[in-house]
């Protein structure tokens, strides 16, 4: 089933990401709420997953040309703007798609329901930081411009029509636009614009091309798993 | 006794006891006397001091000592767990490794609150930590090898650490009294995952049977040292005994301890790396083999084999992060929210107020993760 997958994927692997901060957060309070939020989708990518097969052998025994996940969730973490500006633009992104199909009353509208309140409370989590970090110190501001920027290209994938996926793709990229286009006005950060034509663009993660850090990312995840063949855990 | 602070004083006027004697014609001398007669029939009593009552000064440094050590071991203990969260090899431990990590700096949360409440700042007994004037559980300067670790410590290091931490429960300072017991609630699910994992590795294949035994091996005597040294050589046991900040000698939790143990490893079909554990009908306990205090001494000292790494990781984790505390510092400054506590130090006005609560409810993964 390949939209239980493509939002599946997104969930988990954006999950293993913010999980990387375990025992690294700048501040103790953001220990607690990077787990609650990598947690909130561990927990919606183990419904989805399971939708779609067994979540186990889907996690840990496929090849990375076979995950769906948009290439914004796969990036590393970089320093904590980079993770900010990641989670800004992906929970604006899950926000919106939530909510169209916890309305839509299709397969998902029942997971989507309940993943919105959840989404929800990741959205008010990176639009706070976002705003203290544009608008806080010199320092902060670069490096929240940084990631602003630097993520920016990876936002057109997330934007392509998911098949089965029965939801108004292009107001989702308006209302996308108009909030996070709002948040980084406030905090006081340039909107980054193009890429011009011709320049590279992230956009076939859903099709099963990544890049070069999910390899590494997935070698990690799934060594354990795939030494002990059979094994239950 | 020390002298009494002016502060220390006037805080002290909060306790009934105190302020009917304190205020007396006696002078300053006749008031200490009085106070500290205070202090010690509210303890007598089982009553609990509470952070306005007056308190000895060696009261006080004594539980901050004890305090900041524990919130340091809360958050220095999530970097061996974390250490396999992105190898978990299922995604339901991942959820509940993820879930008890959290956990852990929740408590850490907890407890450097309590800790605030004697008069020193969060940012303080973090700069100690990191200067190494304060110490962290010496447990976590080892290493976790294996998935199997994962189950080890959640069985011996939450049993150990429970053991310990259930007289705390009834600790005479109420702040720390009150947050033991939510902290050992937790615990006590970290110590039957931790079982329910290597009860699982037990009944698995060969390579899981023998990395939970291999586990077992290497976790077990460290785990009677979190105990502490020997009642004999124990330098802040007797006193903390009187103060009723410990209730049980090192020596008696740890064969408490030992006994709870023993059975529980039989169940899950491993062995205790003891050939001296045998059951003493005359005792009605276990008798256990002797104790390499050099190797506990030499962890102590800094020695052990992740020491440094484990304070390298803190304080790096502490600077690259001090650019995003002065950011939010900055911001709160130039946005007053209304509504925020006034007294709330930055770091925790940094964290939307929402995100504490959250934790608590955070029952969809978490309440899965620990049935
Ligand atoms: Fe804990
Ligand atoms: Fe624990």
């Amino acid at each position: 089933m390949t939209a239980a997958l493509a939002l599946g994927d997104d969930a988990l692997v954006l999950s293993h990401r913010l999980g990387e901060w375990a025992g690294h957060a700048p501040v103790l309070e953001e220990e607690v709420a990077l787990a609650n939020i990598a947690l909130d989708l561990l927990g919606q990518a183990r419904v989805l997953l399971s939708l779609a097969g067994d979540e186990d052998e889907l996690a840990f025994l496929r090849e990375e040309r076979a995950f769906r996940n948009v290439q914004l969730v796969e990036q590393p973490n970089g320093d904590f703007a980079h993770t900010i500006a990641r989670q800004l633009y992906f929970s604006v992104y899950q926000r919106g798609l939530y909510e169209q199909l916890a309305a839509g009353g299709g397969d998902f509208a029942g997971l989507a329901a309940k993943a919105v309140k959840e989404v929800a409370y990741h959205q008010d989590h990176a639009t706070h930081w976002t705003l203290r970090l544009g608008d806080g110190t010199e320092e902060s501001h670069q490096r929240m411009q940084r990631g602003v920027d630097a993520l920016w290209r990876f936002t057109g994938e997330l934007f392509q029509p998911v098949e089965g996926v029965e939801i108004d793709w292009p107001s989702l990229h308006t209302d996308w636009l108009a909030t996070v286009t709002g948040v980084l006005q406030q905090a006081t950060l340039t909107v980054p614009t193009g890429p011009g034509s011709g320049a590279w663009t992230a956009g076939a993660g859903r099709q099963g091309i990544h890049t070069e850090p999910f390899g590494r990312m997935l070698a990690e995840m799934q060594h354990l798993h795939r030494s002990h063949p059979g094994a239950s855990w | 006794m020390a002298a009494v602070t002016a502060d220390q004083t006037t805080q002290g006027q909060a306790r009934g006891t105190a302020q009917a004697t304190a205020g007396g014609p006696d002078g300053p001398a006749g008031a200490d006397v009085a106070q500290q007669a205070a202090f010690d029939a509210a303890v007598a009593a089982d009553e609990r001091i509470e952070p306005r009552d007056w308190m000895p000064d060696a009261y006080r440094a004594s539980l901050v000592r004890q305090m900041a050590q524990h919130a340091h071991s809360e958050i220095i203990g999530m970097q061996p767990e974390a250490n396999w969260i992105s190898r978990a090899p299922s995604l339901r431990r991942k959820a509940i490794l993820m879930a008890k990590v959290q956990d852990e700096a929740g408590h850490g949360l907890y407890l450097y609150s309590a800790a605030e409440t004697l008069g020193t700042s969060r940012e303080e007994m973090l700069d100690k930590l990191h200067a190494g004037r304060q110490r962290y559980s010496s447990i976590f300067n080892y290493p976790t090898l294996t998935w199997a670790d994962v189950g080890a410590i959640g069985w011996l290091v939450d049993g150990a650490a429970i053991t310990n931490q259930v007289p705390l429960c009834r600790c005479s300072y109420g702040p720390y009294a009150r947050a033991m017991v939510r902290i050992c609630k937790e615990e006590s699910f970290h110590q039957r995952q931790g079982y329910e994992l290597l009860l699982t590795l037990g009944r698995g294949t060969p390579g899981q049977r023998a990395m939970a035994q291999d586990a077992v091996n290497r976790w077990w005597w460290p785990s009677l040292m979190m105990f502490g040294p020997p009642d004999d050589a124990s330098a802040h046991s007797a006193q903390s005994m009187t103060w009723k900040i410990k209730r049980h000698s090192n020596d008696e939790l740890r064969q408490r301890f030992v006994d709870i143990c023993v059975p529980q490893a039989e169940a899950l079909g491993l062995t205790l790396p003891d050939p001296d554990l045998r059951w003493n009908e005359e005792r009605g306990h276990h008798d256990f083999g002797a104790i390499d205090w050099t190797e506990f001494q030499e962890v102590l000292k800094g020695n052990g084999p992740c020491n440094e790494q484990r304070l390298t990781q803190r304080r790096r984790a502490h600077e690259e992060g001090a650019w995003v505390r002065d950011a939010a510092a900055s911001y709160a400054l130039k946005h007053p929210a209304p509504t925020r506590h006034a007294h709330a130090p930055a770091h925790i006005t940094e964290a939307p107020h929402t995100e504490m609560h959250q934790a608590e409810m955070h029952t969809p993964p978490n309440a899965e993760a620990t049935a």
